[in-house]
């Protein structure tokens, strides 16, 4: 029997916590602070030490083990045993690194993009990370759960207060959604309690054997919850609302870290603790997984507004990640895992570059926003290696991700890996076809006039830019980590049914 | 024999200070200078504070043993002193909140405070009871009181119709109530829960007189924690009395109903557990769905709460249902937990003044945060804990209550519960949204145009108290949870 422990053995013990608290003590600062620009400061200063702090989670990591790392576990509810339980592995490594890298990215690229009410927008978006941190760390499932929930308030705000025209109507349905689906989550999760040993250690539940027939009943429960985050096909309506309503950092947080979350959902639980149900319904989520791709490149073919492009691409890329994750082998998971990564830093680039027009033009449809090449070359230039790395162009991060996944799925399918590939030429047509509209494109009266980006709008794109390339040409830094913890899935999932 | 020890009194020594702190207000009253009497609401908060003190210290000293009292008609074990000590804090809060509120509907009577104390001692009664016609005495003093207090604002007619609706409707269900224990006597030769308890296991199942009782008994109890369809009561009432009774009706007398629900059914009625569970069931199923569904369409705020009373007293019937200790330790804990968001809520409801009326309808709501973010901060926090959104409280008590039906192999109502969670965030959140996401009106007759926020001191620390409780117990609920287990120890 194999033992899942929980490991500690850095320098710094209360690492993770930290991380969870430390945008909360930033959050309490900006009380003190009583004008707007010294509470963008402390923001900025929370996020910028949050990401420096979160480092050496990288550099101590240990690629050799499969264990969780940097683990803690302290007592936080004794009737039923509850406990505060966090710890990574390489899995959440990278999503917990994505997040702390976007946040002071988002905190820059709403320095003059929100006017109205900065504070409560800093404290929202502050709040968001330390959700998002704690998702990814809990190894306690009802720890997790909050973590999971918490979100919805600060995003439902995010979206509502500073969004688009039809804010409202984004924000309650993006909260209806999400929340209709977590609620039969945490259903799931108190019937795995009384069926999984009393216990809701995420480590312990993925060791404990349940019948086929609850198993089929779970993974359906798990499967709504994850899929309306995702999003899957056809949970997926809410997304282009949200997308487009909410401010560029709302965007950027949904598309780069909330949509991993449904993944990191599927990878986490559904096929550690539900391994034989993930085998037997797993045609069903490969055939949605392909409609989302063809799908969703097919409808990003058809917008004229650039969120919504970007949107429905979002749809089609998560479509590669979740094919990547059921087709169960090491390429396939392996590639969902870098897809998840290099989606979050390719679109959370491409939506930045849509927010950044969108400061300058007030639209965000393509038709008002052509030929910037020749007032705007560097921000043509970012754009332009943003879509290419979304297409997955060689040399970029996205081509050895889909590649991986697409070698995963060949394998386990030739049809399947043959229908994703077609989403892969879809996406370079829309992204294609859109870049050279924008960049290329005729200039129209009042884009001939723009001024380019300034050193501060580009250091929100540098740093992604250079990651792109960074896991383009040598992946392997980013792979390593990966290896243990997904062999150490399919060990888990090998484990038996109840009989 | 003496008819009273000194035990007895002893073992009622808070009801006893609470009672007599009411009527010493009554007798002080026409004492007091015209200026002074603001005082008597700080001399009721002293008596709840000595209330407070003894009972806790009582709760300290039990040690796990129940200790009946009054040759077995009442008891003070931890069960009834836990919800004892719940609902002198509840009063305590509604006495600050009611300082201020008073002031401003120009109802400011020192009788208030009189009602509050004796309806508590009625409450405190009800919970300690283990005499069908003891706890009836309770529920009467207590509903007696609080008839009067929902006619409080004699000078609108919307108040007085509310008590007279409250009273006639109340007199109905205490009858029927009273009814339902007239035929336990005749059927079991005893109105004391152990008597009745061992006359049921004496008589063939299904004996159609106690199936008839019972069912009475349900209805008297569902009246006064308003469960579908024995809540018609709730919204006029609510919408009609002055916001402070409002709060307390909904928190308190929920509370307190639902304490002695649980002691009468589980002590008294264990032996029809698998009749009156099915009962409860389709009732809780009713109360959930119709008190979500409707309050969804409401546009006055009291009326909305109203309707959200009534659904979480669906949810907290499912720990009833589940009948089991930790179904016993749910329902605690979720009264608990409601108490502060929804006395928070109706705080903020108090402050708001649209000329020289309550602003109590939703569109008054309008740009909160704009003209006072604080009040619209606290008010987004109880409205995403009544919809049970962690990390607020509001999610641990759901958390509990599914937990409990679950364990008692009611799945099915537990996803039943979540479908109608989901459905009721649709209406909390739309006060958040008029609050935060529209602007207040700038002309008359626009939404939000108007409208003052009152914040007194008192009311303040109202908010205070509730909002810190919404988020402490929502991060930290062990001592709460563990206080709750052990509250049901003398139940098993």
């Amino acid at each position: 029997m194999m033992q899942d422990v929980i490991l500690n053995t850095t320098a710094l013990p209360h690492l993770l916590t930290l991380l969870i608290v430390l945008p909360l003590i930033g959050v309490a600062m900006m009380v003190f602070f009583k004008d707007d620009a010294a509470v963008k400061y402390v923001a900025f200063w929370t996020a910028g030490l949050e990401f420096v702090l979160s480092l050496p989670l990288y550099l101590w990591f240990d690629p050799a083990r499969y264990e969780m790392q940097f683990g803690e576990v302290v007592p936080w509810i004794t009737t039923p045993p509850i406990s505060y339980a966090v710890g990574i592995d390489g899995i959440s490594l990278w999503l917990v690194l994505l997040t702390t890298l976007l946040t002071p990215i988002c905190v820059v690229c709403s320095w003059t993009a929100i006017k109205s009410r900065v504070r409560e927008f800093m404290i929202a978006l502050l709040v968001m990370e330390t959700a998002m941190v704690g998702v990814f760390c809990a190894l306690n499932f009802v720890l997790f759960y909050v973590f999971w929930e918490a979100m919805l308030i600060p995003m439902y705000l995010l979206i509502g207060v500073w969004g688009g025209a039809d804010r409202i109507y984004a924000a309650i349905k993006f909260f209806l959604y999400t929340l209709a689906g977590s609620l039969l989550l945490l259903i799931a999760i108190i019937v795995l309690y009384f069926q999984g040993g009393q216990t809701f250690d995420i480590l312990a539940l993925s060791r404990a054997q349940y019948s086929d027939s609850l198993q089929a009943w779970l993974f359906w429960a798990f499967f709504v919850a994850f899929a309306v985050k995702v999003p899957m096909f056809p949970f997926h309506t809410w997304l282009p609302d949200a997308h487009v309503q909410a401010p560029t950092a709302g965007s950027v947080i949904l598309a780069s870290v909330l949509l991993k979350m449904g993944a990191y959902g599927f990878l986490r639980f559904s096929l550690p603790m539900l391994p034989d149900a993930s085998q037997r319904f797993t045609p069903v989520i490969l055939a949605l997984s392909v409609i989302a791709i063809l799908y969703g490149a097919y409808m990003a073919l058809a917008q004229s507004d650039l969120k919504k492009l970007i949107a429905y691409s979002s749809v089609s890329h998560m479509g590669f990640v979740t094919l990547g994750i059921f087709v169960f082998n090491t390429q396939g998971i392996e590639g969902a895992l870098l897809q998840m990564l290099n989606h979050g830093i390719t679109t959370g680039g491409l939506f930045l570059c849509v927010g950044l027009i969108y400061e300058r033009t007030h639209s965000r449809q393509i038709a008002d926003n052509g030929g910037l090449s020749k007032p705007m070359p560097r921000y043509a230039a970012c754009l332009v290696i943003f879509a290419l790395s979304s297409l997955g162009l060689p040399g970029t991060n996205s081509f050895v991700g889909e590649f991986l996944v697409l070698v995963g799925s060949f394998i386990y399918s030739k049809t399947i890996a043959a229908l994703a590939t077609l989403g892969i030429i879809l996406a370079a047509v829309y992204l294609l076809w859109m870049v050279q509209r924008i960049a290329f494109g005729v200039p129209t009266g009042k884009t001939a006039k723009l001024t380019d980006l300034n050193w501060c709008e580009m250091a929100t794109l540098v740093p992604l830019i250079i990651l792109i390339f960074w896991i383009g040409v040598f992946p392997n830094p980013f792979l390593t980590p990966m290896h243990a913890s997904v062999a150490h899935i399919f060990d888990v999932m090998e484990r038996g049914v109840l009989p | 024999m003496t008819f009273v020890s000194t035990a007895d009194l002893l073992a009622i020594l808070p009801e006893l200070l609470v009672m007599a702190g009411g009527c010493l207000v009554l007798v002080l009253d026409p004492l007091t200078s015209k200026d002074r009497k603001g005082r008597l609401a700080y001399f009721s908060l002293a008596v709840l504070g000595a209330a407070f003190v003894v009972g806790y210290w009582f709760m300290g000293a039990l040690t796990g043993s129940p200790r009946p009292a009054f040759s077995g008609l009442y008891v003070l074990d931890a069960y009834g002193s836990f919800w004892k000590l719940l609902l002198i804090v509840v009063s305590g809060l509604v006495i600050l909140l009611a300082k201020a509120h008073l002031k401003l509907e120009e109802i400011d009577l020192p009788e208030f405070y009189a009602f509050i104390l004796l309806s508590l001692s009625g409450m405190m009664v009800m919970v300690s009871g283990t005499d069908l016609l003891v706890i009836y005495l309770g529920l009467e003093l207590m509903s007696l009181s609080l008839y009067v207090m929902a006619g409080f604002k004699r000078y609108a007619l919307r108040s007085l119709e509310a008590a007279a609706k409250y009273f006639i409707l109340g007199s109905f269900s205490s009858g029927i109530l009273l009814y339902g224990i007239s035929l336990l006597f005749g059927r079991t030769g005893s109105t004391t829960l152990a008597g009745i308890r061992d006359g049921i296991a004496g008589l063939p199942a299904g004996d159609p007189i106690l199936m008839l009782a019972m069912s009475l008994l349900i209805v008297g109890f569902g009246f006064k924690v308003s469960a579908v369809p024995f809540h018609m009561w709730t919204p006029d009432v609510y919408e009609g009395s002055p916001t402070s009774v409002t709060a307390y009706i909904s928190v308190a007398s929920k509370a307190a109903s639902f304490a002695a629900f649980l002691r009468v059914f589980l002590e008294a009625l264990g032996g029809l557990k698998d009749d009156w569970q099915m009962l409860l069931v389709a009732v809780s199923v009713a109360t959930m769905i119709l008190g979500n569904v409707v309050a969804i369409v409401q546009t006055n705020i009291k009326r909305m709460l109203a309707y959200s009373s009534i659904a979480h007293a669906g949810y907290a019937l499912i720990g009833l249902v589940a009948a089991d200790a930790f179904g016993v330790a749910s329902v605690i804990l979720y009264l608990a937990i409601y108490a502060f968001m929804n006395l928070g809520a109706f705080a903020v409801v108090t402050m708001l003044r649209r000329g020289g009326l309550e602003g109590d309808d939703i569109d008054d709501f309008t740009g909160l945060a704009r003209r006072n973010k604080w009040a619209a901060f606290v008010m987004l926090l109880f409205m995403f804990s009544l919809a049970g959104i962690p990390p607020t409280a509001g999610f641990i008590a759901k958390f509990y209550v599914f937990m409990a039906a679950v364990g008692a192999g009611m799945t099915w109502l537990a996803v039943l519960a979540v479908v109608f969670a989901a459905i009721s965030a649709y209406f909390y959140l739309r006060v958040v949204m008029v609050m935060y996401m529209r602007e207040p009106g700038e002309t008359a007759g626009t939404p939000g145009y108007d409208v003052r926020v009152v914040a007194s001191p008192a009311t303040i620390a109202v908010l205070l108290v509730a909002a810190l409780g919404v988020i402490i117990l929502g991060l930290f609920p062990d001592p709460l949870i563990q206080a709750a287990q052990s509250a049901i120890l003398p139940l098993r």
